[in-house]
């Protein structure tokens, strides 16, 4: 019962939690970009309604949270690790590329983050009515969201592989 | 760039090349 106060189980703690949240996250983030994008348009117009009132809100709030516990468990995990500071500078110089591919991890994780809360999650707002706008605009906020959350899909890609490679460089 | 992501097999071919870009250029600075 010891080993619960130990930093390293600590750390192995944060880093489950890391992990739990992340497919939380990446897993909303493929189901929209593998299932329902793709999927909408086959979908019957009167049977529409229940993606976008229905599965779409509930599918953005555990997306958006489950970005924001990835984001928050990661930057836990890397103060256990001991990566501060060498992680905000990509580990320039730092002789091993463990640092290095961690901190593209990091970076891109963060830019992925911000995109979720300050780009998609705001016009999808507008996009589900939760913000009054036009027709013209909701079609814009639609668009928007879509191209960002294709943007992030790219982004998981590396950002998964730099975040895996952690034990390639031990 | 809004062709490559509009289309969802251009988007993973393009988060595949980013993927070696990003071991290149981690592999340059680290300076292992």
């Amino acid at each position: 019962m010891t080993e619960l106060v130990t930093a390293e189980w600590w750390s192995f703690f944060f880093r489950w939690l890391h992990i739990i949240a992340g497919v939380m996250w990446i897993g909303h983030l493929w189901y929209f970009n593998f299932t329902q994008a793709p999927t909408m348009p086959k979908i019957p117009a009167e049977l529409k309604p229940a993606i976008g009132k229905y599965i779409l809100p509930e599918a953005l709030f555990w997306f958006r949270w489950g970005a924001m516990a990835t984001i928050v468990t990661g930057l836990i995990e890397a103060g256990f690790l001991k990566l501060y500071p060498s992680v905000i500078w990509l580990g320039i110089g730092a002789g091993t590329p463990r640092i290095t591919f961690i901190s593209f991890g990091m970076w891109l994780g963060l830019i992925m983050w911000a995109n979720v809360w300050f780009i998609i999650w705001p016009n999808q707002k507008k996009n589900m009515g939760l913000v009054e706008v036009t027709p013209e605009q909701k079609a814009k906020a639609a668009r928007i969201a879509g191209l960002t959350s294709r943007v992030n899909t790219m982004l998981s890609i590396p950002m998964l592989y730099c975040m895996a490679s952690v034990h390639q460089y031990m | 760039m809004t062709k490559i992501l509009d289309s969802l097999k251009l988007t993973i071919l393009a988060g595949v090349v980013l993927t070696v870009v990003v071991i290149l250029v981690a592999h340059a600075i680290s300076g292992a």
